[in-house]
């Protein structure tokens, strides 16, 4: 970055840092961040989508649709989140190979899965072999946010119902008694209210995303993590910048990172928390 | 503006179409000097080397994708990139799952390494190694108790921190790491010959590209490249073609 960083080796003290913590290296482990950020603002709507359609479902008259929001959500959360990540995504990733090898290549005779193999045509690569690693890694991005969002969602639909059903009866029944309609009912009372008692639960699950956010390496993304011990490993000379292990250095400042983000989403939490809780009588 | 993304996008990925020939050569990016990235956060090493020397003579399009040791074999098999070139040794158990081209490097010694100061028994002391490797499955059946670790960095962290009596792995790996750690550490015990050499793993229905990558490799080997490549990434006494 730096004129004088041409020849690191002959560098000693800040100027050597300087140059250090400005390699094309250091720039993807800084360029990382905003990866993992931009996965925590992507999966939130459409976890909270997933979540409200898991509650909402559960709480529907219609058997089958109860049958399958309980379905969803006792599955999912079931299942070992490391099973899951490592799972699905492959299975979602063949699935859509599978498809467009069907489409694109149907003039291919010989079968997808070939023992252990999963062989699909060029054409049906996805993305595809030729294209760019940012390719490679936006398809991998995209597979983690479905993944979450599926898990999470699984969560938050089991928060969110929980709470719509803490909310008092006796709050319902005075809307209905004031003419409201059903509908006018679940937006004006029961959804308002139901916040309070969701706000602990989705908190806690947005802290527990925040940390989940390293299982991104699972999907090809190389996220902070990753290059923290990358970077931190001890270096010989066959690098331009020897250095020994390093990694607690890495590594405490990951967990800077990581705090501050989870202090400024709890003291969001709490201003919020403030915010829903107006006027109701149960959290003061 | 959100339809020009996306048009974009979608031609970027239809143009790619027509160099149906890219090869995506999978390695682990953290096994100097086979394979490392380097401070301009690119693959390099020997295998960098000699992988784009074997895409040019084979007239093939290379990309280099990370991928970790652990997966490595399975995301092959799956398609996610298409060669295998990051020190793997050909071994039998290998050979039932993916293919191998021709060797590239010939079989070379596995050493231990252990605190200078040490007197380490190599087949009743706590031996370092890293996962899915032929060291690691060569400890388990020595007597020896194996603690094994995802890269090979953490291997030796794990000696030099007192976890591990010493650590098995490739010469090549551990003597640039001997040789700079001002006397800390040492080879304690004798050199071990541990399975064949190193080759490039391949899916198993790809014979026509392995066949290309044979054909490279064999010319690099009789008009001595090969040897050159190794002599300049690798100690002087390691084994040549």
């Amino acid at each position: 970055m730096f004129e004088y960083c041409a020849d690191p080796r002959n560098l000693e003290g800040l100027t050597w840092l300087s140059c250090y913590l400005t390699t094309p290296k250091h720039a993807s482990m800084y360029y990382s961040i905003l990866t993992v950020l931009a996965l925590l603002l992507t999966v939130v709507p459409p976890i909270l989508f997933l979540g409200f359609a898991g509650a909402l479902a559960r709480r529907s008259k219609i058997a089958p649709i109860r049958w399958f929001g309980l379905g969803y959500t006792s599955i999912v959360r079931g299942v070992p989140d490391l099973v899951f990540f490592l799972f699905f995504p492959i299975a979602l990733d063949q699935g859509v190979e599978y498809i467009r090898h069907k489409i694109k290549c149907s003039h291919v005779l010989e079968p997808v899965y070939q023992g252990n193999e999963f062989v699909v045509c060029q054409a049906a690569k996805m993305p595809l072999g030729a294209s760019d690693q940012v390719y490679h890694e936006v398809w991998g991005f995209m597979l983690a946010v479905i993944t979450f969002a599926i898990v999470f969602g699984a969560f938050t639909a089991n928060t969110l119902h929980g709470a719509l059903n803490a909310v008092p009866k006796g709050q319902l029944e005075t809307a209905r008694a004031f003419g409201m309609s059903e509908r006018q009912t679940f937006w004006r009372v029961h959804m308002p209210q139901m916040w309070v008692y969701a706000l602990p639960g989705l908190s806690n699950l947005w802290m527990i995303l925040i940390k989940a956010t390293p299982l991104l390496f699972l999907l090809g993304v190389k996220d902070i993590v990753y290059w923290a011990r990358e970077l931190g490993s001890m270096k010989t000379q066959v690098y331009a910048y020897a250095h020994a292990d390093w990694r607690i250095w890495y590594f405490g400042a990951l967990l800077v990172f990581y705090l501050f983000l989870t202090w400024i989403s709890q003291r969001s939490f709490d201003r919020i928390f403030t915010h829903a809780s107006r006027g109701m009588a149960v959290a003061s | 503006m959100k339809k020009l993304l996306l048009a974009a996008a979608v031609s970027a990925l239809a143009t790619g179409a027509a160099f149906a020939d890219t090869v995506r050569m999978g390695t682990e990016g953290a096994y100097p000097p086979y394979n490392f990235i380097n401070d301009k956060g690119e693959v390099d090493g020997f295998e960098r080397e000699l992988g784009d020397e074997i895409c040019k003579r084979a007239a093939l399009d290379c990309t280099w994708v990370i991928n970790e040791w652990d997966s490595i074999i399975p995301n092959l098999v799956s398609g996610n990139y298409d060669t295998i070139i990051a020190g793997m040794s050909v071994t039998a158990e290998r050979d039932e799952v993916i293919d191998f081209t021709n060797e590239y490097i010939p079989a070379s010694p596995s050493g231990y390494v252990g605190l200078a100061d040490s007197s380490v028994d190599a087949s009743k002391g706590i031996i370092a190694a890293q996962t899915n490797t032929i060291q690691a499955g060569y400890v388990a059946t020595s007597g020896a108790t194996l603690v094994e670790f995802a890269t090979a960095d953490e291997t030796i962290a794990a000696v030099k921190n007192g976890e591990a009596d010493a650590v098995l792995a490739d010469k090549d790996f551990l003597a640039p790491i001997v040789a700079e750690s001002n006397g800390m550490l040492a080879f304690v015990s004798d050199d071990v010959a541990i399975g064949g050499g190193v080759a490039m793993g391949m899916r198993e229905s790809d014979t026509e590209l392995k066949a290309k990558m044979n054909a490279a490799i064999d010319a690099m080997k009789a008009d001595g490249t090969l040897n050159t490549m190794l002599s300049k990434w690798f100690k002087e006494n390691t084994p040549q073609w």
